[in-house]
């Protein structure tokens, strides 16, 4: 089955009908009729899965998706246009530029905590590039999954986009398929085994992954505001998100300040209970709901700690004192528990990240330009936002991927279309103007040596007057042969 | 310890002490770099001869020369490079600092490979310390002595601690290969290349391979022929045809191809005289092993040209083979070497289909003084780089991504393609901690009329940069109007946020 749907989906990218601008165009606007039509649907599926608001539902995915849809649709057709280059003395009246082109056929492996906006944007660029895509759905989010089999086809060309669903069997069939690019969202784990198949058959990759996001909040800010956008961030989702927050660093001194603003801001957000607030979710499955609570053993619980596991649920949390080597500071949380672990200046901070894996991204509050600064320039992530939090995913002009364990490539916006195409370099010269090659050519002297290289060397000079200068001679020497067979 | 675990172990602590991240730093390097190309060139171009009978003017055109052009590139341009890039914001983002930060990756592997030893390791080497990275430089053990005069002397020039050169077979690649690296850089073939990815794999590092494959050469029947064959003679037989770019084999109509192998020969007279054993200029096959390799791929072929070897010499003439058949030994592998196969075929569509039957090239060569035809070649096929009416020389064009695509390769490199190669563009948005009241239609409890604010201001993605200065206070105003009316819905919340 994921053999047929792979075979059919080469043979429609071969029949060379997913190229033209139209049929691109087409595509996406179909699919932006998808997201808008059928929300209340993706709506129910995603309560279903996870318990997720009907408000969150737009906002955290659909929007994402509306967005890089409207922004390929106005730019595609420049986006798809040759890009001139920069030309050297040798190439002035050659034409030099880069065309995008489409790679082939694309498997996008979704994951389940987004699962539309990270199956789909994705897509969008797949689209916009000019390729097919066999597009695989976590089956983890099972409602999501069985939905889009059902609408994709019914809007999308279904040859050129197959939906395959399944678990890890056929995720391993797909694997060993050939394919162009291979685009997952997930684990690190598993980013590894997508990485080693993808070598099989020397397809490129974009991982994109996870990690702990450290969150640090300076002493010098306004902490009222930070604690309210950190919770805003930590816990959407039930914290399921790949740039959560997934610990704070900060002094001792403020450490109790900051679980008093965090505890008031979760009283406004979800109510006394929050297991009656419809705004707060749930975890999407038993095992990651065992996985979590186990996190929790051995540390101090300032806030929350209590679960239901019938409803997958577990009450927003915050651990307090956690020392860097409990079993928390292990592993990417995904869940809505917040430890803090407390760091006596920003060099102990600095050093703290540095030791671990490169994070999907970095959060820092502070008031303090120099403090912000060094944070920057100190450490590196996949991204960084400073005073708030997950809003840089919302930036589309903004490379969205990670650094070593956190990820491989990028994509949002036009950076999807470009990771999914192929950059190919074009360079048309004529056939005359022979008598320039000649000082390349054997039998070599110095004096050909000297005038070869006069014109290599010219090629990362910006002498734009020499190179007018040059226009006009090698004009004339082009049409000297013209003048010469004419009149000679 | 071994001596690969040192060396990696040195330049990761090297590149934690943080001083590869200046400019100035990067800088240095590079110009001491220049100064060894420079001031080692006779020591290169020996190494080079003994290695592969290079002559004394193949050594700066073919591998040097290029290098000096990157260098000055990179030194000119490090400053621009390196800066912030601003980036589009959107409605939520008008106040607030956008960019892409360039930043270094951290330790890169760069695998050199044996046929332009110079010009294919340091290029990679030279993206690497401009991008702020340390680099472990692993020379192919089969070009001999280029590998001991790299090993040798390129540390008395850059950093050998950032820097440091491993020299080695495939043992010592495998060892270097179960360490962890921020980045591989591979230049060789497909086979060892998904070895490479695999390992790279293992520790999610990022790569770049630069691989090879059939590079196809198509000639029309509309161009000027004898130009033509002049070009394809001097790209193929270069370096003995050891080039990754090589035209590989040509496609022509059968009416022409007589009159292709005459000017070939006449070329190949013009550059290498009659007796292209005797002249300095023509190369030598690196090895035994190649020299075997290549002389089995003529078995079944028509020989229209050459043939004449010497196994003591390494020794292959410029050879061209007529008529030959898709199913022929010369077709079903990289040639590298300097037998040229002709296959015929009836039209430009034929040549088109014949060439998408195969694996994606590293360079696609046409040659037609048609425009259109032109065109429809390169619109119905994909390579890594397409050359119409001459060979190789898209390589020296830095504002050119080098690399291939499918088999021929993974990634880009060559100028700031390199530099954007062997960097990690951070996202960067900075914000502040005020106008909370524009944050309050995200937060619970969550409402129809909330979202509709978040959609409206998400949604709306502004070039900041083109709007005209009247059109960015109208913008503002109206943003300002909008906290006004967000802060005043409802009023209950404000009255528990206060």
């Amino acid at each position: 089955m994921e053999k047929q749907a792979v075979d059919g989906a080469r043979r429609a990218f071969n029949s060379g009908r997913s190229r033209p601008l139209q049929y691109r165009k087409q595509q996406l606007s179909a699919l932006l009729r998808l997201i808008r039509e059928r929300q209340a649907e993706i709506v129910s599926a995603l309560k279903r899965d996870i318990s997720r608001s009907e408000f969150d539902t737009p906002i955290f995915e659909l929007i994402g998706i509306e967005n890089d849809i409207k922004l390929a649709e106005r730019n595609l057709a420049d986006w798809m246009a040759p890009q001139p280059v920069k030309k050297t003395l040798l190439t002035i009246t050659d034409d030099v530029y880069i065309k995008a082109e489409p790679l082939g056929v694309v498997l996008i492996i979704g994951a389940w905590n987004y699962p539309w906006s990270l199956t789909l944007r994705p897509l969008v660029g797949a689209i916009a590039a000019g390729n097919a895509a066999v597009v695989k759905p976590s089956e983890v989010s099972k409602s999501s999954a069985s939905l889009l089999k059902e609408l994709l086809p019914q809007y999308l060309d279904t040859e050129m986009y197959p939906v395959v669903t399944g678990g890890v069997p056929e995720t391993q069939e797909l694997l060993k398929q050939r394919f162009d690019h291979i685009f997952y969202t997930g684990n690190s784990t598993v980013g590894k085994l997508v990485m080693e198949a993808a070598a099989r058959h020397l397809a490129p990759v974009t991982l994109e992954l996870g990690g702990k996001s450290p969150c640090y909040i300076d002493k010098d800010c306004d902490i009222a505001v930070a604690c309210r956008r950190i919770t805003w961030g930590k816990f959407a989702n039930c914290g399921q998100t790949c740039i959560a927050p997934d610990y704070i660093l900060c002094h001792p001194n403020i450490q109790h300040r900051v679980i008093e603003e965090i505890r008031q801001t979760l009283l406004e957000f979800y109510g006394e209970d929050p297991k009656t607030s419809p705004d707060y979710g749930r975890i999407i499955n038993q095992h990651h709901f065992d996985r979590l609570l186990a996190l929790i053993e051995g540390c101090t619980v300032a806030v929350g700690g209590e679960s239901d596991k019938s409803q997958c649920y577990i009450t927003p949390t915050i651990l307090k004192d956690v020392l860097p080597h409990a079993r928390i500071m292990q592993e990417e949380i995904f869940g809505p528990v917040l430890p803090i672990v407390t760091a006596g200046d920003v060099n102990e901070v600095i050093r703290f990240i540095n030791e671990r894996p490169k994070p999907l991204a970095l959060y820092v509050f502070s008031s303090n330009k120099k403090v912000v600064r060094r944070m920057l320039n100190e450490t590196t992530s996949g991204g960084v936002l400073v005073n708030d939090v997950m809003v840089h995913y919302t930036i589309n002009a903004l490379p969205f991927g990670g650094v070593g364990n956190s990820g491989v490539g990028r994509y949002h916006g036009k950076h999807t279309f470009d990771q999914l195409s192929h950059h190919r370099a074009c360079l048309i010269k004529s056939l005359a103007m022979e008598r320039l090659n000649m000082a390349r050519y054997p039998p070599m002297t110095p004096s050909r040596l000297r005038t070869s290289m006069f014109f290599l060397r010219s090629r990362s000079g910006s002498c734009d007057q020499a190179l007018r200068a040059w226009a006009v001679v090698s004009s004339l020497l082009r049409y000297s042969d013209i003048i010469v067979i004419c009149f000679g | 310890m071994s001596q690969e675990q040192r060396a990696v172990e040195r330049a990761r602590k090297a590149f934690c002490t943080g001083r590869t991240k200046p400019l100035q730093y990067r800088i240095d390097q590079l110009k001491n770099l220049q100064r060894f190309i420079v001031e080692r060139q006779k020591e290169i171009a020996d190494a080079l001869k003994k290695d592969l009978n290079k002559s004394e003017f193949g050594t700066p055109l073919y591998e040097t020369m290029g290098l000096e052009g990157e260098i000055s590139l990179a030194v000119s341009k490090l400053a621009e490079w390196a800066a912030p890039r601003p980036a589009t914001k959107n409605l939520l983002t008008v106040s607030d600092e956008v960019y892409i930060q360039p930043e270094p990756l951290g330790v890169v592997l760069i695998i050199g490979a044996w046929n332009y030893p110079w010009a294919v390791t340091l290029q990679p080497l030279i993206g690497a310390i401009a991008a702020g990275n340390a680099a472990v430089i692993k020379p192919s053990e089969v070009c001999v002595h280029t590998s001991k005069v790299m090993g040798a002397l390129l540390p008395l020039y850059i950093d050998k601690e950032v820097y440091p050169v491993v020299t080695g077979g495939v043992q010592e690649t495998q060892e270097l290969l179960q360490h962890r690296f921020d980045y591989i850089f591979y230049t060789g073939n497909c086979t060892v290349g998904k070895v490479i990815m695999e390992a790279a794999a293992k520790h999610l590092t990022p790569v770049t391979l630069e691989l090879g494959g059939k590079s196809p050469c198509y000639i029309d029947k509309n161009c000027d022929i004898t130009i033509a064959c002049r070009r394809i003679a001097w790209g193929k037989y270069t370096n003995c045809g050891q080039t990754c770019i090589a035209p590989d084999y040509i496609l022509c109509d059968p009416s022409i191809q007589d009159r292709i192998i005459e000017e070939i020969k006449k070329s190949v007279k013009e550059f290498y005289t009659e007796d292209p054993k005797t002249c300095s200029d023509y190369g030598r096959i690196i090895n035994k092993r190649h020299f075997k390799r290549v002389m089995t791929l003529l078995e079944d072929s028509t020989i229209a040209m050459g043939g004449q070897n010497d196994e003591s010499e390494c020794y292959i003439a410029p050879t061209v083979l007529k008529d030959v058949k898709p199913g022929a030994k010369v077709m079903q592998e990289e040639i590298f070497g300097p037998v040229l196969p002709i296959l015929c075929i009836g039209n430009v569509d034929e040549a088109i289909d014949f060439i998408n039957q195969r694996e994606k090239p590293l360079a696609l060569y046409i040659f037609s003084s048609d425009n259109k035809l032109i065109k429809h070649m390169i619109t119905e096929t994909s390579s890594g780089g397409v050359l119409a009416n001459d060979c190789l020389v898209h390589f020296s064009v830095s504002s050119l991504p080098f690399g291939g695509v499918g088999n021929s390769g993974m990634g880009s490199y060559h100028g700031k393609f390199s530099f954007d190669q062997l960097s990690h563009l951070r996202g960067c948005l900075i914000k502040q901690l005020k106008m909370e009241g524009m944050n309050k239609m995200r937060y619970p409890p969550h409402t129809a009329k909330k979202l509709s604010w978040a959609r409206f201001f998400i949604l709306n993605q502004v070039e900041l940069s083109k709007l005209g200065r009247w059109a960015l206070f109208a913008l503002l105003a109206v943003v300002v109007a909008v906290i006004l009316q967000v802060r005043a819905i409802p009023a209950t919340w404000s009255s528990v946020l206060c």
